[in-house]
């Protein structure tokens, strides 16, 4: 008889959310040989993850952004607009290189959404940058100083009052929403939805369907996605994304520059904060772990980079309630899958205080030496290949780098090859002399 | 109270900063001396960043107390705007990019170490780089550039330079995420500044300041 996930240890769960993911239920393969290799790929990432039995070899990612897209000769307005089309150049582009794990085909993401919604957020190709250009965020406060304590207390009902209206075009009668936890009981419920009687909010709610069919039409097309790349044998490494609370604030919601201010003017309003998103973060990344079968949350980690903070301030305001999340994740035998961007050597003593074969980080400009003996001690570590030398090195550069890493990283396991950050533009000859050099000499003998 | 504006700013004491500034004012003390003595103090931060005992969210906020002492003491100056300084410096980042924040503490710490900079912004079409250089005549230009995508666009602008003869007028600097030394040979620049103040000791360098 099976134990209840309730009943369940973090390590009986996080063994059954692999299960699940090396031998998906219902999974059908083009081959035997595709079933064989899916596995295979699947366990080896799992033992360099787990660190308790060394991998046959040292498992390889390719991470890109938009580099399928280039690769395939399409732009980056393309590609958000043509979701079959897009899901080809991805699929080619895994089938090409042939890593051991990939992050699927939804970097794109769907462009007429984001037109209907009227997203300002990010500009994307074709609006406010570039059809040749990725997408990038639009940095601004939007969330306001004084908006803290609506935060606090109601996160919910602030997001979709405030916060989505503001963000969203097409939502900004949604301030006029009634706060949902008002609806109760007999009198005065009707009041609540006079608001959507309306004509302004009957537009936006028109407007919110036709957004709704097209984000339907892409989830349908990253399904596809999914099971097409599965069938070829080749595992998803990512089933959703959650955040570093302090990130969730900087990034999404005050701005860069609103939250370091903060820090100063508002110590504890940015600490409370961060205390009521923590559990929000949690379900975010297990509810979706869950639901898709695949232990892997990734984790983007920006604010708490080397110089972005000093040492006090990371271990006051960003460290102890990403720690909480990650913890909350591994309970739920989650994995989560951070991702250190730019500069992380200042961190690795204090980001090390975590369970051994928990965590795979995508480890951008670390010393990785450094990062082995510290972080790397407790975590698998991916990455460090640099972009830039995958554009404009040549394939020697290529693979005496990929020794290097290997040799200084690979020893004992807990070690994935990988580009140490997304990239758009790459050589191909030097993306799979990464590859086939990790292929040969990464195998463990 | 007699207390030191300049050290006040420096240690990030915004409450004591602006008291100070609001009681000076107060007595009719000459507001470019005010401003001047803010100006020492922002000195001092941009010392300790590059000595790393400040980080970015001290750079941040200096800047955002400097804002406040600026709001007060500006409607009291008659005439005369700032008197500037070092060597001129034209900045931005390239077309197709809109990161900021990298090329912000650049323009912030080149500020504080007296150079007069011409910030173009962010997306900066390469023609309105040359265009720039022309006007000011500045000796260094710096391209902030946060994607792998941006190599292509600093290269143009290098390019564009070449083709506008002002290439061996200026010396070039870049500086971004992903930027390494194999970029500066693909764009054509002179050099790369792997944080803000490599960017100042650079164009120190070539400006002979």
């Amino acid at each position: 008889m099976e134990k209840k996930w309730e009943e369940m240890t973090p390590d009986e769960r996080q063994e059954a959310l692999f299960a699940r993911w090396i031998s998906p239920e219902g999974a059908t393969f083009a081959s035997p040989e595709a079933e064989k290799a899916y596995k295979e790929r699947a366990t080896r990432i799992k033992d360099a993850i787990q660190m308790k039995k060394l991998p046959d070899r040292v498992p390889i990612f390719v991470l890109p952004s938009f580099y399928p897209i280039y690769y395939s000769g399409m732009t980056p307005r393309d590609s958000m607009y043509d979701y079959d089309k897009s899901n080809a150049a991805f699929k080619k582009f895994v089938i090409d290189f042939g890593p051991d794990g990939n992050l699927g085909a939804a970097v794109p993401g769907p462009g007429k959404f984001f037109d209907i919604m009227d997203y300002k957020l990010y500009s994307w190709p074709g609006h406010g940058v570039s059809p040749n250009h990725s997408y990038q965020a639009n940095e601004g406060e939007y969330m306001m100083v004084e908006e803290y304590n609506d935060l606090i207390e109601d996160p919910s009902n602030y997001f979709y009052k405030t916060y989505l209206p503001r963000v969203f075009g097409a939502l900004e009668f949604w301030q006029q929403l009634p706060s949902v936890t008002g609806i109760v009981e007999m009198y005065g419920v009707a009041g609540n939805f006079i608001p959507f009687g309306l004509p302004p909010m009957q537009e936006a709610l028109k407007k919110l369907m036709e957004a709704g069919e097209e984000a339907l039409k892409w989830g349908q097309a990253m399904g596809a996605f999914g099971g097409d790349i599965l069938a070829s044998g080749y595992p998803v490494i990512v089933a959703g994304f959650t955040k570093a609370p302090f990130d969730f604030l900087g990034d999404t919601l005050r701005g860069t520059r609103g939250l370091m201010v903060d820090m100063y003017r508002n110590p504890d309003k940015v600490l409370k904060a961060m205390d009521v998103l923590t559990p929000l973060m949690i379900k975010m990344g297990v509810n979706t772990a869950l639901g898709a079968g695949n232990p892997f949350i990734f984790i983007p980690l920006h604010k708490g980079a080397d110089g972005f903070l000093n040492d006090e301030q990371y271990k006051k305001f960003y460290w102890p309630t990403l720690r909480k999340v990650m913890i909350g994740l591994i309970e739920q035998g989650v994995v989560p899958f951070p991702a250190a961007e730019g500069g992380y050597n200042s961190r690795l003593e204090v980001v090390k205080d975590l369970p051994k074969g928990k965590t795979m980080w995508l480890c951008d400009k670390l010393d990785m030496k450094k990062a082995k003996k510290t972080l790397g001690q407790v975590a698998c570590l991916a990455g460090n290949m640099p972009s830039a030398l995958l554009n404009l090195g040549t394939k020697q550069q290529i693979t005496d780098y990929a020794k290097k890493l290997l040799d200084d990283c690979a020893k004992g396991g807990g070690y994935i090859m990988s580009n140490g950050s997304f990239f758009d533009e790459a050589q191909a000859e030097n993306i799979h002399a990464m590859v086939e050099f990790t292929r040969e000499y990464g195998v463990y003998k | 109270m007699a207390k030191d504006l300049v050290n006040t700013l420096a240690d990030l004491k915004e409450d004591e900063a602006i008291a100070i500034v609001q009681e000076r004012l107060s007595k009719n003390e000459d507001p470019m001396k005010i401003l001047n003595e803010a100006g020492r103090g922002m000195e001092i931060v941009g010392k300790r960043f590059s000595e790393s005992r400040y980080f970015i969210p001290d750079l941040v906020y200096s800047g955002e107390i400097l804002k406040k002492i600026n709001e007060l003491v500006k409607p009291k100056l008659t005439g005369g705007g700032e008197v500037k300084k070092g060597g001129k410096v034209v900045i931005g980042t390239v077309a197709g990019d809109i990161h900021d924040i990298g090329k912000d503490i650049v323009v912030f710490m080149l500020d504080v170490s007296g150079f007069e900079v011409t910030d173009l912004g962010i997306d900066v079409p390469v023609q309105k780089f040359i265009d720039a250089i022309k006007e000011t005549k500045a000796p260094v230009v710096g391209m902030s550039g946060f994607l792998t995508l941006a190599f292509d666009s600093m290269k143009q602008t290098v390019d564009a330079m070449k083709e506008a003869g002002l290439r061996e007028q200026v010396k070039v600097m870049i500086g971004g995420g992903q930027i390494t030394d194999e970029v500066v040979k693909y764009t054509g620049a002179d050099a790369f500044g792997k944080d803000a103040m490599a960017g100042v000791t650079l164009a120190r360098k070539w400006t002979g300041n």
